[in-house]
């Protein structure tokens, strides 16, 4: 029986239960990830992090939400004012959407009824992600538009760019999974990776696929949306109390819901890690569940990570990385993963694919040994320049007795 | 004649031993070098953290930090303010206020001639600089280690002198008292009265 089977034959009940389960998952691992991710930052910076609120700052983050609710809701006069309202809650609900098709668990018992928790299995289930994603961008777009500011529509520019750019590129090292699990049904991929994970096998869509979920919620160092620095908080500028709270609490859960959809691609879902497949019968199988979220939270931690020693990129390099780099590789490796699956599939001597794989790691060699020559080249021909600079350059104070500020040659000293 | 400033080059440049034409060039610091800003942070996170907890620990200051100004006492307890206002003079905040008065017989504040009898420290102006104690001629103004000086209205930032003046301690009577017998002001200035006298205790 395959978990759609497993899932279709859930009753209304149920499925009203596993909503609720998902939704309150969501909402309290947003509670503390707020919290965690004060907390590891902090340490990362040698403070402590929150630490008043309740034991080690834990409602710190529910501290917070009681602040933000209590403020005054402010709507600027030049705001579009449904257009204002409505855009905070596009985004918090499609991120909580994009959750309905991660597996969470494999098959266990729920009120005595056997089933999986997952809300639906679709047979385009991470299409349908995708699709999620791309309208939660429409929350930040016009709350940037109607806010009626210039700052806040600047962040919302810079944050559509950004997302439909990372997205092509999430898209494409997408494309490599499909095209070995044979499904993009969400828990058939998790089903397939029961003897290798594609975070292996697909290495390169992997790297791809981790980089553009960085980019696609908007977290440093592609943070350029909020870029608190140059847009004073960007598209959310404008927005106060509650309505803040929805953006703050949306981009918490698509961190979440695209670490959970890496997880479920790429680092075998709710499977235990190799070797410990015994585990996942314990508890009645919902030890599954454990697996799934510390995989998530590992995710979870290298945003952080990243967030604590990375600083923002410059807004062309990011395009640039992004078309010029992810997209054109994601092409290529596509092509590659392509060729390979045809041949393997089409019962191909073993010779040829083991050919036609060392034929591309040779040009892949070459391309790069070609891409270093012509940097080197590059940098040699700067270094003239630069070793002969046109101005005067400041010295180790204590070797200075006295600057002559007039040239010679000008007339002479003044000193 | 002066030496002229040579144009350094910029190879002999470096910050953090990373040459000046590397950071210019953008040159890569390799696999390796990305690994080490990653590790960086990470290994922090073991570290132990910087923060001093403040309300609950509070961390000594510097021995001779400037906090709260403190107006000091003679060992037998007249003030050693004379109420000159060079201290009011010097302060570059205006933040000082003095009015300075005749001691009289029946009310010797301070030794010799005059005394301050207003004195205020306005702390919302007060830049901590220490000018008006390089200024003051008795030393009568110091400034004491304590730094907390928040308050929720401006009028209680306006330290009179009661606030500012320094306790009694062991041996001292509070003013107004007659000087120590045979002693003038210049005893006192030289640090020759070292306690009181039961002929001071007039109370």
């Amino acid at each position: 029986m395959t978990t759609a089977e497993l899932i279709g034959a859930d009753s209304g009940g149920i499925i009203a239960i596993k909503a609720l389960i998902v939704f309150i998952v969501c909402v309290l691992l947003t509670l503390m990830s707020v919290w965690g991710e004060r907390r590891i930052v902090g340490r990362m910076q040698e403070r402590p992090g929150p630490n008043r609120v309740g034991p080690f700052g834990l409602i710190q983050a529910l501290a917070d939400g009681v602040k933000l609710a209590l403020k005054e809701d402010l709507i600027p006069a030049a705001a579009d004012k449904i257009i204002f309202v409505i855009a905070p809650i596009i985004s918090a609900t499609t991120c909580f959407m994009s959750f309905a098709v991660i597996p969470i668990t494999g098959k266990v018992s729920l009120f005595g009824h056997t089933t999986a928790m997952q809300l639906t299995d679709l047979p385009v289930g991470v299409l349908y992600v995708l699709a999620i994603a791309s309208v939660g961008v429409y929350g930040i777009v016009l709350a940037g538009w109607s806010s009626g500011s210039t700052y806040p529509l600047l962040g919302g520019l810079r944050s559509s760019a950004q997302v439909i750019s990372y997205e092509v590129a999430m898209g494409l090292s997408l494309v490599a999974v499909f095209i070995y699990a044979g499904s993009m049904s969400t828990s058939d991929i998790v089903a397939a990776q029961s003897t290798w994970w594609y975070g292996v096998v697909l290495f390169p869509s992997f790297a791809i696929y981790a980089i553009s979920m960085v980019g696609e919620t908007n977290r440093a160092p592609f943070d350029l949306a909020e870029a608190e620095g140059e847009l004073v908080g960007g598209f959310h500028t404008e927005y106060s109390s509650l309505k803040f709270a929805l953006f703050f609490l949306a981009e918490y859960v698509n961190i979440i819901a695209v670490s959970a959809l890496a997880t479920t691609l790429f680092l075998g879902g709710y499977h235990a890690l190799p070797g410990l497949g015994f585990t996942e019968n314990w508890l009645g199988g919902w030890f599954t569940a454990i697996w799934f979220f510390s995989k998530v939270l590992v995710f979870f931690f290298v945003f952080v990570w990243l967030r604590g020693t990375l600083p923002r990129l410059r807004y062309d390099q990011f395009m640039q990385f992004g078309w010029k780099i992810l997209i054109p590789v994601s092409i290529l490796w596509i092509l590659v993963v392509a060729t390979l699956r045809t041949l393997s599939l089409q019962g191909a001597p073993r010779v040829y694919v083991v050919g036609f794989a060392s034929i591309v790691v040779l040009l892949v060699m070459a391309v790069n040994l070609g891409f270093d020559n012509a940097k080197k080249k590059k940098l040699d021909s700067l270094e003239v320049e630069v070793s002969a600079p046109s101005f005067a350059v400041p010295t180790i104070p204590m070797n200075v007795s006295t600057i002559n500020v007039s040239q010679a040659g000008k007339g002479g000293d003044h000193v | 004649m002066s030496e002229q400033l040579e144009p350094l080059n910029n190879k002999e440049i470096s910050v953090n031993d990373v040459p000046f034409t590397q950071m210019e060039t953008g040159e890569s610091v390799g696999l390796l070098g990305h690994l080490k800003g990653f590790w960086i942070p990470f290994s922090k996170m073991f570290k132990k953290t910087l923060t001093v907890e403040y309300p609950e620990v509070k961390a000594p200051t510097q021995e001779r930090f400037h906090g709260r100004h403190q107006l000091n006492r003679h060992p037998d307890g007249l003030e050693k303010c004379i109420g000159c206002e060079l201290c009011a003079w010097a302060c570059p905040a205006d933040a000082i206020y003095v009015e300075g008065a005749n001691n009289t017989q029946d009310n010797q504040m301070s030794p010799g001639e005059r005394y301050g009898k207003v004195y205020q420290i306005n702390y919302l102006r007060c830049v901590f600089c220490g000018l008006c104690i390089e200024a003051c001629p008795t030393r009568a103004l110091t400034m004491t280690n304590e730094y907390e000086l928040a308050d929720d209205s401006r009028a209680k930032l306006i330290f009179e002198k009661e606030d500012l003046l320094a306790p009694l301690r062991q041996g001292m009577l509070m003013p107004p008292h007659p000087m120590y017998p045979g002693m003038n002001d210049t005893n006192y200035y030289k640090g020759d009265v070292q306690q009181s006298h039961p002929s001071q205790d007039v109370k």
